[in-house]
């Protein structure tokens, strides 16, 4: 009866293992599948860097490359923003702060971690767009800009974390090496610490990028969404997640504006992907 | 220089030193004479680390340290608050029991010190570079290897590494705590007769937990037991006629 048990739960937990594997699987064959029809309509060289996305007006346009320059626009100001600011406070807390500020600055990393990022959007469009558009004068904040902001927001505690854990994983013993030499605390920092943490503070950095690059409400709420091709940080953009959010509902069920966004679903699913592979070896990389 | 061998480079007077509420120095006084090597030895926990470590003042690191007393280094009482500390601890250089090259090439382990002290000429850092890994015999093995990751190095050469940045910043007294524990034999007498070679120029005080170590390799000798120096004095009557009876059990191995 025991051994029938154990017999039982070993499988339902192998099952499971297999499974998540297999949605994966099947999640990724079927956005393959509907996106590929697109190419009926449209070469993928179109598609791909094709400046004009009208998909439905007489004849439909589809291509994407306003939105890929929209997110790339969008993801590059949050990483800048984001690594700058995520690893300093990462530096500041891994190694100048004392231990009571210490902990209560993990503790509001992870209160921001816990807000929802529809609030974070909202919150955004309510302060953050006007202060754009006043600071640089702007017709409207709702800009590239706010929208990197915002997402640097939503990187910033897995940034933070994951560069403070590789932070305190440098042994000691290079730290008290370059004090024993005569180095001040800045020196140290910036000389052998930093180097020594930069492979598991470049994983965080991607984590931290890949975890906001599927990111759309939000940045729907305050990039303004306009599908043109961007010439600086100051403008309207539209990503390729809020093209999907916005004109799915719209889309009949296999036309080709429908394909369209399935193929825009399939890049961003091997961009992630591409992301998330490289922080792993990145951090597996610090381990071995 | 023969009248030089007998000036004082360091001299401790009544020196305690607290770990918050722990005493691991009692009253220690001690003079260590410039160019020559000296020794301290002692049980393990006794104190020997703690002792190195407030020439150079890295236990300022330690949470809770508290220190009275005076060491003077040339004259100057380094315990002072007002003490410099970047340019103490480029006078007084350590090395450490597990050597510790930075995760950098041997070159830039090498310069580090003098960049951050603000030489920064690519030709005289190369100067540099070579003088100081001649000085520890390094050069011919790795001038063609200056830019491999230090940490690819073998044990003992990164020890000697470790060696060749203090003698990049120009320190003239080299702490070494147990410079040899990691290493096997054949590397330690390589370090030891290293240390030899150094003594012409450089003052060396060396912690060892190995007591034939500081029999061969030391002039004067300093024996510890719970904070306490119990015993110094020139190397050859500490180890063939100890006058303290502790400094005897330990030397013939009843403790330790
Ligand atoms: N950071 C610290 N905080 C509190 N106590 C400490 C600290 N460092 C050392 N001690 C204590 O001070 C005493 C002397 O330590 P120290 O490291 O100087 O001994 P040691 O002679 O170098 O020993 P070993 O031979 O094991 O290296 C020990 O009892 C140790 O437990
Ligand atoms: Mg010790």
């Amino acid at each position: 009866m025991r051994r029938l048990k154990e017999f039982v739960l070993q499988k339902i937990v192998l099952l499971c293992g297999v499974a998540s594997i297999l949605f994966v699987a099947l999640i990724f064959l079927f956005l393959v599948k509907e996106g590929l029809n697109v190419f009926k309509a449209v070469s993928p060289s179109h598609f791909l860097l094709g400046r004009s996305w009208y998909p439905i007006s007489e004849p439909a346009q589809f291509g994407i490359l306003p939105l890929i320059l929209g997110s790339l626009l969008v993801t590059a100001g949050a990483t800048v923003i984001s690594v700058a600011i995520g690893v300093a406070c990462a530096v500041y807390i891994a190694e100048v702060a004392r231990p009571a500020v210490r902990e209560t600055l993990k503790v509001g990393i992870e209160l921001l971690a816990a807000i929802p990022s529809i609030v974070l959007g909202f919150i955004g469009m309510v302060t953050l767009v006007p202060w754009v558009k006043k600071i640089f004068h702007l017709p409207t904040g709702l800009t590239a800009l706010s929208g990197s902001i915002m997402l640097a927001f939503m990187a910033m505690p897995t940034i933070v974390s994951i560069a403070e854990d590789a932070l305190h994983a440098v042994p000691r013993s290079y730290k008290e090496g370059a004090y024993a030499l005569g180095a001040t605390r800045w020196q140290t920092i910036h000389r052998v610490i930093l180097r020594a943490a930069s492979p598991g503070i470049a994983a965080a950095v991607m984590l931290g990028i890949g975890r906001v690059i599927g990111e759309t409400m939000a940045v729907m709420m305050i990039t303004g969404n306009a599908a043109v091709i961007p010439h600086g940080i100051l403008q309207p953009v539209r990503t390729l997640t809020a093209t999907i959010a916005g004109e799915m509902g719209e889309a009949a069920v296999g036309s080709e504006h429908y394909y369209a966004l399935f193929a825009i679903g399939t890049l961003l699913f091997v961009i992630s992907f591409g992301i998330n592979v490289t922080a792993d070896l990145l951090l597996h990389k610090r381990r071995s | 220089m023969g009248e030089d061998l007998d000036k004082l480079k360091i001299q401790v007077n009544n020196l305690n030193l607290w770990y918050s509420s722990f005493q691991a120095l009692k009253d220690v006084n001690a003079s260590f004479k410039e160019r020559l090597i000296t020794a301290i030895i002692g049980p393990s926990g006794c104190g020997k680390t703690t002792l190195l470590r407030v020439f150079n003042r890295m236990n300022d690191l330690v949470e809770g340290v508290r220190v009275a007393g005076t060491v003077m280094v040339d004259g100057i009482n380094v315990i002072a608050p007002d003490t410099d500390l970047m340019t103490l601890r480029r006078k007084i250089g350590m090395v450490f029991q597990r050597p510790n090259p930075f995760p950098l090439s041997t070159y830039e382990n090498v310069v580090f010190g003098p960049r951050i002290h603000g030489r920064a000429g690519k030709n005289e850092l190369d100067d540099i570079a070579e003088k100081s890994l001649q000085a520890v015999l390094l050069w011919d093995e790795l001038k063609d290897r200056l830019d491999k990751p230090a940490l690819s190095l073998s044990l003992e050469q990164q020890q000697r590494l470790c060696i060749a940045r203090l003698i990049a910043v120009r320190s003239d007294i080299l702490l070494l705590d147990e410079p040899c524990s990691a290493l096997d034999p054949q590397a330690t007498q390589a370090i030891e007769e290293l240390m030899r070679g150094l003594k012409n120029n450089y003052t060396l005080i060396v912690v060892t937990h190995n007591m034939q170590q500081a029999a061969r390799v030391s002039d004067e000798t300093g024996f510890m037991l719970l904070g306490e120096l119990i015993e110094f004095g020139e190397t050859d009557q500490i180890f063939t006629r100890p006058r303290d009876k502790r400094t005897e059990d330990y030397i013939t191995g009843r403790f330790g």
